[in-house]
């Protein structure tokens, strides 16, 4: 992002909270809100054109996951497809047993409503995971109980970036019988996925993630699968999720997706390149700044690290005041004041945690931004420090 | 989210920093979020002549630090005991709900350094 010399530079690195719609993913769109505004339930054409298109971006979404059209379910996004998964899979299940698995790293779409099927009488294991975020996979499996009805892990973390197993945890989960979901929000793009390979009953996604448009995402689910349907009402998607179809939305989840996993090596290898420039230059100008997250199993963009003396929403509001937009797993830039749980569960000292920064890359990024960042970012984090009663 | 005196006092804080030859220091922190403020205070004829504060916190927590030194600066050790979180929340224009809890720092660190130089002269704490 460029700002000319005479504008503050922007420089927008929280790509994992939300990207702009890409101009060719919007004029892919535009035709649906107007013209093309038919409902893809009609019988007569102007109808079946948009069920046409509607079908071919259902294509486009099964093409990047390694699914077939007909196990692609469309929603509002990856909140909604998490809950769906979780709750139509234990619903359906019921009979079968009422233990669930999952992480204590998960976002809180899943952990949320977790905590809502605890209430409803289910049980939950919350995995633990070592300190770079990682789940073991033998954790997975010893917690595999006689009624386990389901495993949900994710498969990239949303604050640290760490890349889960998920192959070998869907290799377990389907060895014991028992249905595998993953939230793969952030990892559209960034990570070749194949839900054959990687033994996946359930999958969340949500386009805004990747330079689609915000309120449209989808469920995938494994043909033979069972799971209750969400919303009741009419027969749009196999009566599962009823509600007329979010049209334009849904044509830019297909255009989106399709561009994201064009090139996956070649986007992910030209953002690691400017992320190890920007996390290679703060840990060597910063003292006492640490990565968190994995060293080589993090997805390509994400760059979060802690400095110690400091607190993370104060370091993020002296960036924004130069241009520059992260994210922070604060101490108190929650309601609830509580450190970024991702951390804590990785063992990171609650003071450290709340000195946590979350610069995310993306399509919008360059070498110059990396520039800046470098150029401002020490000498913030010493205006902090020189305030502190524990500089470091 | 914050107010324009909220980050005013946070972008430019005031009376940051160490007094080398203070009185009294003392330290508090936040069980919750880990908070830390720590005052240094200069005493004169039982009056705040110098006031200088750290702190390791939020923008709500370096705001409120700085208002609240700026609140008892010259005032006597019987006025600025009554300094309250409200007054500094209050004087900043109001703090988001969340944040409220930030503001306690201050006003807890400047009655801890008040009785503590009360206690070094062997006075009974407050």
């Amino acid at each position: 992002m460029n700002g000319s010399s005479a504008h503050k530079r922007q420089v927008y690195m929280d790509h994992a909270a939300t990207t702009p719609t890409h101009p060719d993913v919007l004029a892919a769109m535009l035709p649906y809100f107007t013209q093309e505004f038919g409902n893809p339930s009609s019988l007569y054409s102007i109808g079946r054109e948009v069920r046409r298109a509607v079908e071919g971006a259902r294509m486009q979404v099964a093409a990047a996951l390694g699914a077939a059209p007909g196990e692609i379910f469309f929603c509002a996004g990856g909140t909604e497809a998490d809950n769906w998964a979780l709750k139509g899979a234990v619903s359906a299940q019921r009979g079968r047993g009422s233990h669930i698995i999952t992480t204590a790293i998960e976002h809180h779409a899943v952990l949320h409503t977790c905590e809502y099927l605890e209430k409803q009488g289910f049980r939950v294991t919350y995995l633990p995971v070592d300190r770079y975020g990682l789940v073991d996979p033998d954790a997975v499996a010893d917690a595999i109980c006689d009624d386990t009805i389901l495993i949900s892990v994710m498969m990239a973390n949303n604050v640290v970036g760490t890349i889960e197993p998920v192959e070998a945890i869907g290799e377990i989960a389907h060895r014991h019988g028992i249905l595998f979901h993953t939230d793969a929000v952030q990892a559209i793009g960034h990570v070749p996925i194949d839900v054959e390979k990687m033994h996946i009953d359930l999958l969340s996604l949500s386009a805004h993630k990747f330079y689609g448009p915000k309120g449209i995402g989808a469920l995938f689910v494994r043909d033979g699968v069972a799971i209750e349907r969400f919303i009741h009402g009419g027969a749009q998607e196999k009566g599962q999720r009823a509600g007329t179809e979010y049209t334009p939305g849904i044509i830019g989840l297909g255009a989106a997706i399709e561009r994201a996993c064009r090139d996956i090596e070649g986007h992910a290898a030209r953002l690691r390149r400017l992320r190890d420039r920007l996390i290679d230059g703060v840990l060597r100008t910063v003292p006492h700044s640490t990565l968190n997250g994995h060293p080589a199993l993090r997805l390509p963009g994400n760059a979060s690290m802690s400095f110690a003396g400091i607190d993370g929403e104060a370091l993020l509001l002296m960036l924004d005041a130069e241009g520059i937009y992260g994210s922070t797993g604060s101490a108190c830039s929650s309601a609830s004041g509580e450190p970024s749980y991702v951390l804590t569960a990785m063992g990171v000292p609650p003071r450290r945690a709340g000195a946590s920064l979350r610069l995310t890359l993306g399509e919008l990024n360059t070498d110059e931004d990396v520039d800046y960042v470098l150029d401002v970012l020490p000498g913030i984090v010493e205006r902090l420090r020189a305030m502190s009663p524990r500089p470091a | 989210m914050y107010n324009e005196t909220v980050m005013d006092h946070f972008t430019n804080p005031r009376n940051v920093g160490v007094i080398e030859d203070a009185d009294v220091v003392a330290e508090t922190s936040s069980p919750g979020c880990g908070d830390i403020t720590k005052i240094y205070l200069k005493i004169r004829d039982n009056r705040i002549a110098d006031v200088k504060f750290q702190t390791l916190g939020c923008a709500a927590a370096i705001a409120s630090s700085s208002m609240a030194t700026e609140l008892v600066k010259g005032k006597t050790l019987e006025e600025a005991w009554k300094l309250t979180r409200k007054d500094v929340a209050d004087a900043l224009g109001g703090l988001p709900e969340p944040k409220l809890h930030c503001s306690v720092l201050a006003e807890d660190a400047i009655r801890r350094a008040i009785n503590q130089y009360r206690i070094d002269r062997g006075l009974a704490p407050w």
